[in-house]
């Protein structure tokens, strides 16, 4: 009836094509709407549950200290997830960069040199992975498990066991540069995370390498028939990780003022938790950079929730857990019921 | 003579399966071509390294427009004109209808960057002019998933169309369409030749192959059986080679059936 009504008369076919226009850009950003309202959600639940440390502002100035160092590798780590793929080799690229920066900063006295260092050492090594995914056909889920460990326990072989003080990076430009407080209050690894983000977005919604991101995750067979060069799209969505991983790094170390050989331990969970949370499919071809953004802040609030509500750091690990766990299942859930 | 692709001694292995064997292949510029055979000929295998997703074994050549094409890649061989709706439609299920149009061949502005407006725009208009898709439901960001079998045929057609192609390679292109869908697909084809373009058209069904066709190919078991100019037999003769080709794997069969082989030996 309505679509015989509708073919008669091409106003009202005029009028339905913009009202489904609008519940169709309703459902596409569903997802995004979902993730900005559960952050309120809990946002509010903390506010009622602890009232004197949800409404001070010292949390939020930690909350924008923390959260970066895993949100800055969240973010590339999309990309990853979405072209259907997995690196868990992230929490040593973190000490491997490190590494880097040690050993030219201790041989040339330089920390500009070092962090060069550390970038690059990021990038080689997430290139590798992309390498031993692509050219060799492991899996990547397996292959970045190896690589976790073999970089792991390089960085523990070259430094011996043994931290670096980083006291010397205070004199320099890049400690203001990363981890400096804009106007005395806002962390800078928080304005760094904002323009990580950006970028990433232009990166996979306004350039050919994203929308072969998209097309790879969604279906390899049908990117590679069209012309897609499907594996320099992953070996450098891997390489962008490593670099993304060696950064973070930096910036953690630069934090603490310290690198420890065990950098990067206990990131895995929340890093994977943001991404899951944001909405980003673990069976590929969908996920969005914002999504992963207010997943990150979710997650860190609730990190901080849980040591405002005074339990223990055991916690946490039971929280990503079920965090991770449950967004899978509602995004197989979701899957099943479009298809 | 004038051909647009060229294949020579071309052959093809996956693994311990030879898929083609020393075929021997032209199409000139506005033919029509009918490929056909059982499954498993190694039709597809064959398309697929015109369009330069297979690549033929060592000693195999292919020349485009007279040039010899040393490493055919896809990007190339669609800058070289040659657009192909593959047999598996070659969609990208859950990314938009533009996503899909420009597949690999992403429209992009001065700056480097994507011109979504643009393709937006082209996709809105194809939809108007080219797929005919009437229903209000479907928008350029519509993700394909939720199309129906011709509309996701319409999609891989349009998408062969717009960039100007010069030969059109349709892999079983009329598989679980309505009869409508069909008789469109078929006129397409028809269109393609008035257009002075080629075409390589692969169909089970003969009747469909037969008159819209300037030549027919015959594979059988990845060579090449026979060839035919469509003025050169009837196409009661065409299904009687056809059928001797399924029992004998071969038109010039000596052993078996005699009689066959003695009418259809002055043919080949
Ligand atoms: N990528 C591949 N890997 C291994 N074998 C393949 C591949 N593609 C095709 N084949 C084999 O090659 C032969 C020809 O296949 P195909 O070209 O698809 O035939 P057709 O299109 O005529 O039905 C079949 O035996 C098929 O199993
Ligand atoms: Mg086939």
């Amino acid at each position: 009836m309505s679509s015989n009504a509708e073919r008669t008369t091409p106003r009202l076919k005029s009028d339905s094509v913009k009202i489904s226009g609008f519940a169709k850009a309703l459902r596409t950003y569903s997802l995004q709407i979902g993730i900005v309202f559960v952050a309120i959600f809990i946002w509010f639940l903390f506010l009622l549950g602890s009232p004197r440390t949800f409404l001070a502002g010292n949390i939020y100035v930690s909350f924008m200290s923390t959260t970066p160092f895993f949100a800055l590798i969240a973010l590339p780590l999309t990309l990853i997830i979405i072209i259907g793929e997995m690196d868990l080799s992230f929490p040593s690229t973190m000490a491997l960069g490190m590494m880097a920066f040690d050993v030219v900063f201790v041989g040339t006295g330089s920390v500009i040199l070092g962090f060069i260092a550390c970038l690059v050492a990021g990038a080689v090594v997430g290139y590798l992975n992309g390498i031993i995914v692509v050219k060799i056909g492991i899996p990547s889920l397996v292959a970045t498990i190896g690589t976790q460990f073999l970089w792991r326990g390089v960085v523990m072989v070259v430094t011996n066991g043994q931290g670096l003080g980083m006291t010397k990076v205070q004199d320099t430009f890049l400690y203001p540069l990363f981890v400096g407080r804009i106007g005395g209050v806002v962390p800078a690894q928080f304005a760094w995370t904002i323009a990580v983000g950006i970028a990433l977005w232009i990166l996979l919604n306004r350039t050919r390498f994203g929308a072969h991101v998209y097309l790879t995750g969604d279906n390899i067979e049908s990117a590679r028939l069209m012309g897609v060069n499907v594996n320099r799209t992953k070996i450098l969505s891997f390489t962008i990780v490593g670099v993304a991983a060696a950064f973070a790094g930096f910036v953690v170390s630069e934090e603490v003022l310290f690198f420890w050989p065990t950098l990067g331990d206990g990131y895995m969970m929340n890093t994977l938790a943001a991404v899951f949370l944001g909405g980003t499919s673990a069976y590929g071809g969908t996920g969005t950079i914002f999504g992963t953004f207010v997943a990150c802040f979710i997650i860190g609030a609730i990190n901080a929730g849980i040591v405002a509500a005074g339990l223990t750091g055991f916690w946490t690990s039971v929280i990503y857990g079920l965090i991770i766990v449950i967004s899978v299942s509602l995004q197989a859930m979701l899957n099943k019921r479009i298809k | 003579m004038d051909y647009f692709l060229q294949m020579k001694n071309v052959s093809k292995t996956f693994g311990e399966v030879s898929a083609l064997h020393d075929v021997n292949f032209e199409i000139g510029t506005n033919e029509i071509v009918g490929l056909l055979g059982d499954n498993g000929a190694g039709k597809s295998t064959m398309v697929k390294i015109m369009t330069g997703y297979h690549h033929p074994d060592p000693g195999g050549e292919l020349y485009v427009k007279g040039k010899k094409s040393n490493h055919l890649t896809v990007p190339e061989a669609r800058k070289q004109g040659i657009e192909i709706v593959y047999q598996e439609r070659a969609l990208a299920d859950k990314q938009s209808l533009w996503r899909n149009i420009f597949l690999g061949r992403e429209l992009s502005n001065k700056w480097g960057f994507l011109d979504i407006k643009k393709m937006r725009g082209e996709t809105l208009k194809l939809m108007d002019t080219v797929m005919g898709f009437t229903s209000s439901a479907i928008t350029p960001d519509s993700a394909v998933k939720t199309f129906s079998g011709g509309e996701r045929q319409g999609v891989a057609i349009t998408r062969a169309l717009y960039f100007m192609a010069e030969l059109i390679i349709l892999d079983e292109p009329t598989m679980g369409l309505s009869l409508s869908e069909t008789k469109k697909c078929l006129d397409f084809v028809n269109q393609i030749k008035c257009e002075g373009k080629s075409c390589i058209f692969i169909d089970h069904n003969i009747f469909h192959v037969y008159p819209i066709c300037d030549r027919i190919v015959v594979l059988d078991r990845g060579t090449i059986a026979g060839q035919y100019m469509k003025d050169e037999l009837t196409l009661p003769e065409l299904i009687d080679k056809l059928y001797l080709v399924a029992h004998t794997g071969s038109l010039t069969d000596k052993n078996g059936c005699a009689e066959d082989a003695g009418k259809d030996g002055g043919n080949t």
